[in-house]
């Protein structure tokens, strides 16, 4: 399975720069995720992968063969579309042929593929019927059927999921993970939706504006978001940020703003490189827990508004004074609205961020 | 309850002016042609003092070799017209269907010829195709070539030409248009999946394009069969009978044969060539409704 590299990728539309020079590669056989708010170039780079659209400069190499200068059937890649993109006038198995039938395939051989893959995807009762008689989840397995018979290397998704509704798209989402575990390809995924991300990705790349914002394994970016808007795009509900001061006090180090105190780890403290000066706190909505007993320096005080009930969980909205808090617990945890109460903090939970340049500390 | 009734009765009234001038200048005329077309009628006699004879104007023509020389003509006209509009057009919008710098500016000049008054392109094609000073002849002659006797020998093929250069631009909006409603990422899907381009504008463009090219076809025909006025200015149906079109012979029986019964028969022959066409439209339109409502049905009984 080939490895695909991008070098110094730059996209501009006339004057505007939409791509600052990406780099990235990807290894065999690696699930890859780009993720990120709309407009942060990340559907753009997947589309210049597929060659779609032309490379302003920079290069994109597949097994160290530069491909950028080559049209997209060349580069022998397989796409899923958002919208699916299927051929409305033909049924389906015309459709998962298509690409056979233009190589001029023996029949046999590509009837022989379209049962297959149909059987993959759970299509086979549907392969003659036209797109305009399938709903959304088949026609999305249809777009998976065409992008299987083609057998490359290189699978690329453009936002698969996001036409399907909530039910739908949690159901197609273990499939594809289910899939991807049955297939050795390399598989490039785009989507807005941070929770595609987290599941299926091996290494996930999160774009913004243009640039990589920071690249790694789901859990590692979770766990070290290099910077604050990786640590508010990653997790749901999503991190709180604060404004606080660092502060030396009684040889353990602190971060404190209004009407909070927390004293940081020491471990913490010593990498941190920073003594003083001002900074952004940030704080998981799961790592904040109710506690009563919760010592100075390690808890904070938040007036509960709202409170949605989710099933097991529930999300509290929350003052601390001029901030707003989040905070995720279980649903048992007894709470009364509009009461000011104590909660704990997870001494590992504290993430710290420069006030001006928002990178972790 | 008064409301109600006025509520229900309010569309009417506003459809009420319309469908009394459409009774006023449509259905009066027509059935007064149709009632005509059973009569021996001379132009000064009022309809009233005129002869009933029956189908005998309908069969008069059937045997009439003017009148099938000009059907034929009309025929003839129509398809090839229509036909080689279609591939131009079709032609032109494959190949215009980009973004290059100035194509909005070249797309306006290319839908220009349609906006002419047929008469005035008449006469342009007239003057051009003129023997000793038309355009044509005097770029040919000072190229070295015999001039061509363009409204005399060829002008059926000469009318045929200028038909389609004012209407070409007709199918070519409408190819274009419908062109650029076609779903773009089925089109990246086929780049994708290996098609040539030519693969891609026989295999998924053209399919798509398919239902807006039926239709487009149809209306063009339509009015290739009523055509009058460029071939009226050109070459007034000649020379013999070469280019006398239907609509052409029709004013002809009518003003200088003086036979108004016989006029309105030939008319009703190519109101009912037409009533066929605009059927056969309609059918087309139907089944396509019918399907994309079938395959509707089929994913909303299994959901």
């Amino acid at each position: 399975m080939p490895q695909i590299r991008l070098e110094n990728l730059v996209k501009k539309y006339g004057a505007v720069e939409v791509l600052h020079g990406i780099d990235l590669e990807m290894a065999n056989n690696e699930f890859t995720v780009l993720v990120g708010p709309s407009g942060c170039g990340k559907s753009t780079t997947l589309r210049m992968i597929a060659g779609l659209e032309s490379v302003s400069s920079g290069e994109i190499y597949i097994d160290d063969r530069p491909i950028s200068h080559l049209e997209p059937k060349e580069r022998g890649l397989a796409m899923v579309f958002q919208d699916y993109a299927l051929y409305p006038h033909m049924d389906v198995a015309q459709n998962i042929s298509f690409a056979l039938r233009l190589q001029k395939r023996p029949k046999a051989e590509i009837a022989a593929k379209v049962r297959e893959v149909a059987e993959i995807v759970g299509l086979t009762d549907f392969l003659q019927r036209k797109p305009a008689a399938l709903s959304g989840g088949q026609r999305q397995r249809v777009a998976m059927a065409r992008a299987l018979a083609k057998d490359s290397g290189i699978f690329l998704f453009d936002e698969p999921l996001s036409n399907l509704d909530a039910k739908l798209r949690g159901q197609m989402r273990a499939e594809l993970a289910l899939m991807r575990q049955k297939l050795a390809k390399n598989m490039i995924y785009v989507t807005h939706d941070q929770i595609e991300a987290m599941t299926l990705a091996d290494r996930i790349v999160v774009m913004h504006g243009g640039d990589i914002q920071q690249q790694g394994a789901p859990e590692e970016l979770f766990k070290k978001p290099a910077n604050k808007f990786v640590a508010g795009f990653l997790g749901s509900p999503p991190m709180n940020f604060m404004d606080a001061e660092l502060q030396q006090e009684n040889d353990r180090l602190y971060a404190k703003g209004h009407g909070f105190a927390f004293a940081l780890p020491e471990q913490k403290a010593k990498t941190l490189g920073k003594t003083e000066g001002k900074v952004t706190v940030g704080i998981r909505p799961s790592d904040l827990n109710y506690d009563d007993t919760a010592p100075e320096g390690a808890g904070l005080n938040l007036n509960v508004r709202v409170a949605e009930y989710v099933g097991a969980q529930s999300v509290l909205m929350c003052a601390c004074e001029t901030s707003d808090v989040t905070v995720e617990l279980k649903s048992e945890t007894p709470i009364a609205l509009g009461k000011t109460l104590r909660f704990a903090v997870r001494p590992e939970g504290i993430h710290v961020f420069d006030r001006t340049s928002e990178v972790a500390l | 309850m008064n409301g109600q009734l006025a509520n229900r009765f309010t569309p009417y009234i506003f459809m009420a002016p319309a469908v009394l001038i459409m009774g006023i200048a449509l259905l009066y005329p027509l059935g007064y042609m149709v009632y005509g077309s059973f009569r021996e009628w001379n132009p000064s006699q009022n309809i009233s003092e005129t002869e009933f004879v029956g189908l005998k104007n309908y069969i008069t023509l059937f045997f009439d070799a003017a009148f099938r020389e000009s059907l034929a003509v009309t025929l003839i006209f129509a398809v090839t017209v229509v036909a080689a509009e279609l591939f131009i057009g079709v032609g032109l919008a494959l190949l215009l269907d980009r973004n290059i710098r100035g194509m909005s500016l070249l797309r306006t000049l290319f839908i220009l010829p349609m906006m002419i008054a047929p008469v005035v392109v008449g006469l342009m094609w007239r003057y051009m195709y003129h023997p000793t000073v038309g355009t044509i002849n005097r770029t040919l002659k000072s190229m070295g070539f015999e001039g061509v006797d363009w409204l005399g020998q060829h002008a059926l093929a000469s009318v045929i030409v200028a038909d389609i250069w004012q209407w070409t631009p007709f199918i070519f909006i409408l190819a274009l248009a419908a062109l650029q409603s076609l779903p773009r990422s089925a089109l990246e899907a086929a780049r994708i999946d290996g098609a040539t381009a030519w693969q891609q504008i026989f295999y998924i463009k053209l399919p798509l394009m398919m239902p807006v090219l039926i239709v487009t076809a149809l209306l063009r025909l339509i009015d290739a069969f009523k055509v009058l006025e460029v071939i009226l200015v050109m070459t007034q149906g000649g020379p013999g009978l070469s280019t006398e079109i239907l609509a052409l012979r029709i004013s002809r029986t009518a003003t200088e044969f003086r036979e108004l019964g016989v006029a309105a028969a030939m008319s009703n022959y190519l109101l009912i060539l037409l009533l066929l066409l605009t059927l056969g439209m309609f059918v087309i339109t139907r089944l396509q409704e019918k399907r994309a409502a079938r395959l509707a049905k089929m994913v909303q009984e299994e959901s």
